[in-house]
């Protein structure tokens, strides 16, 4: 396990690399405002710009460029995003201060809306699975396959519009100048972002849940335990979802680990300020540290996530052992 | 005569689908007495399985439609609302099948199985349930039983899976235990040990137990009664002698027949001709004259009834004793 757990590592961090790479590559190739005419005051002369350039190492070759950055994906402390590199452009600041310090809005976010589409969708999985055919379980497909097809930025927008504009009900987007993040979560503003999130994934997880357990319950092992006389609802929780639940683990891992990495676009629809603004904001004014900095940390993310739920998985699944 | 344990009457299991009405079990009435066992004979599609897990109530009443009785110990297990049903299930009927690594959960150590088995019926603590787990692992014979316990069924080979799954069935002494193909999945030899431990366990636990099989050679040894299945009818009943050295029904005969011998020159195989039949459309009259070679006009519109020609071998077939013997004599005791 431990050779195992060392080669996922290493490959971990080459994919972290190539992530790197790609983005750097693509952002040279992007016509992009000269960061310096940016920084620099009302009509610099051509020297300040060549100091500015210098500054931000600008005038190096460009594989000296990328090693810079390169060695700012070590995940330790001290290494990780090293602020002489990962500087922003924009405002001036560290990118990895701006980006802890976002993070735990995004953190709020994903959590909350996690909870709810697992507290949405399995039940209505396991109900469509053990009721199927029956008018409930059609009902509940219809709503979710339109719960997975609306875009969510469109989903966002409709709740907004309802709940707060009609309705009056829910408050309006953004967090208030100096208000805690505590604050946020009591005042009620995460409920829509939550349920907007929670709804695309709770309508697919449930279709999941679904089609695994209606698989997992047609299996030999449950006539088997139907054989024994034990209840009906043990076969179904202990031995159905047992096994219908371990894919959805999985795909929970992946789907946490990318939303930490920013929701793009409800952040953006209700003005939260966590990284996925961050990176929204970062990309339009070409703030190039900053993109690879949300870039990377994103990565960085799903990397873990995947060996984590392949670990998770060896300790759901006896069968599957790593050498 | 002792009362039956299980008195089937005119079962009949029919399970409807879009494609018309499947009649897998038609007409089907046999007993089973304490300490004997049962060989139901048949091809895939004969209703063997479907008429013992409709004894076992793994047959819902949503899914077939269900006619006849199953009396077992006194009781119409048919009319038994579910709880009542799930309290006989597992603790005085065990039911082994077939595929044991599919029919093991794969996630759960097989010690915990068992032990879930037993604790579903009985009020024990899970470290008694635990020894009483390992003991019957050690009774149907899997060295270092306390060791196994705690281990999963992938961990296990095709055999003491097996084995594993008739302690299962057996744990909570059954007066009933119903095999379902229990070697067809495993090698030749040890095929043989698993049909050894059965007779043995049902010699120690006074069990009466029921084999299903394709494989006559399966029940020629450890059978004492012989049922041959049919389209979802039973064509032919006897011992062991009687279905072997005298044998009435043309199926029986083809069966026979078809066994491939080491002891004989043969070029080819002789298999039944035709197909079996569809279940949905039942060949009337009798289901097996499409495939006879000594039907006649009678077979195609009457269906014949189980007639007992000495004692309790009978067999369904309107050829008379007499052509019955002699085709027997002439043709098949030749060549089988």
């Amino acid at each position: 396990m431990a050779r195992y757990l060392i080669r996922r590592t290493l490959f971990g961090v080459l994919v972290l690399i190539v992530v790197s790479l790609f983005t750097f590559i693509v952002f040279v190739k992007l016509p992009t405002q000269d960061p310096a005419i940016r920084l620099a005051g009302k009509h610099p002369s051509a020297q300040q710009l060549a100091l500015i350039r210098h500054n931000l190492g600008l005038d190096r070759p460009i594989y000296v460029q990328y090693w810079n950055f390169a060695r700012g994906l070590i995940p330790w402390p001290g290494f990780f995003l090293d602020p002489k590199v990962y500087y922003s452009w924009y405002n001036q600041v560290p990118v990895r201060t701006e980006i802890a310090s976002r993070f735990p809005v995004t953190l709020v976010l994903t959590l909350g809306a996690t909870v709810l589409w697992l507290l949405m969708g399995i039940p209505v999985g396991i109900m469509s699975a053990t009721k199927r055919g029956s008018a409930m379980d059609r009902t509940a497909m219809v709503f979710a396959l339109v719960g997975v097809s609306a875009p969510i930025f469109w989903l966002s927008l409709v709740l907004l519009y309802v709940f707060h504009f009609q309705l009056h009900i829910a408050p309006s987007t953004g967090i208030p100048e100096g208000m805690s993040l505590w604050q946020a979560v009591w005042s009620g503003i995460f409920v829509l972002p939550w349920i907007s999130l929670a709804i695309t994934n709770a309508a697919f997880y449930s279709r999941m849940v679904r089609g695994n357990l209606l698989e997992t319950m047609g299996e030999d092992y449950i006539r088997t335990a139907r054989a024994k006389g034990i209840s009906e609802r043990r076969v179904i929780y202990k031995h159905g979802l047992r096994g219908a639940l371990t894919p959805v683990v999985t795909m929970l891992g992946l789907d946490v680990a990318f939303l930490l990495g920013g929701a793009i676009i409800t952040e953006s629809v209700f003005q939260l300020p966590g990284i996925g603004q961050y990176a929204l904001n970062s990309l339009y004014t070409d703030d190039f540290p900053a993109v690879m900095g949300v870039t990377v940390v994103g990565a960085f993310f799903i990397v873990v996530a995947n060996l984590a739920v392949d670990v998770v998985y060896a300790f759901l699944d006896p069968r599957v052992r790593y050498t | 005569m002792a009362e039956p344990l299980l008195d089937v009457r005119n079962l009949r299991v029919w399970f409807p689908t879009d494609d018309g009405v499947v009649k897998a079990v038609d007409g089907v009435s046999f007993q089973v007495f304490p300490g004997q066992t049962l060989g139901i004979v048949g091809e895939s599609g004969s209703g063997k399985s479907v008429s013992m897990l409709t004894t076992m109530g793994l047959v819902s009443h949503d899914q077939a439609i269900i006619e006849g009785e199953v009396i077992f110990q006194g009781q119409d297990l048919l009319k038994l609302p579910s709880d009542e049903m799930r309290t006989i299930r597992g603790n005085k009927m065990g039911m082994v099948f077939q595929d044991p690594m599919s029919s093991l959960h794969p996630f759960y150590k097989v010690g915990d199985q068992i032990v879930e088995a037993i604790r579903s019926h009985q009020d024990m603590s899970k470290r008694d349930a635990m020894d009483l787990a390992v003991d019957m692992l050690r009774r149907v014979g899997i060295p270092r039983p306390e060791e196994r316990a705690n281990q999963y069924p992938h961990e296990y080979s095709g055999g003491m899976r097996q084995r594993a799954m008739i302690a299962m069935a057996l744990v909570l002494n059954p007066d009933l235990l119903i095999a379902d193909e229990p070697t067809t999945a495993l090698d030749v030899t040890v095929q043989a040990q698993i049909l050894d431990l059965i007779d043995r366990l049902r010699e120690e636990f006074n069990a009466a137990v029921v084999i299903i099989t394709h494989d006559l050679g399966v029940v020629a040894e450890h059978c004492d009664e012989i049922q041959v299945m049919y389209a979802g009818r039973i064509v032919e009943t006897g011992d062991a002698r009687d279905i072997y050295y005298h044998a009435q029904h043309p199926y029986a005969w083809g069966l026979l027949q078809s066994i491939a011998r080491m002891d004989q020159e043969m070029d080819r195989l002789r298999p039944i001709r035709g197909l079996p039949p569809s279940l949905i459309h039942v060949p009337s009259g009798c289901a097996f004259h499409p495939r006879c070679p000594y039907v006649m006009d009678v077979c195609k519109r009457e269906v014949p009834e189980l007639i007992p020609s000495n004692g309790h071998h009978a067999s369904a077939c309107h050829l008379s004793l007499a052509e019955k013997e002699r085709i027997f004599r002439e043709e098949v005791a030749q060549q089988a």
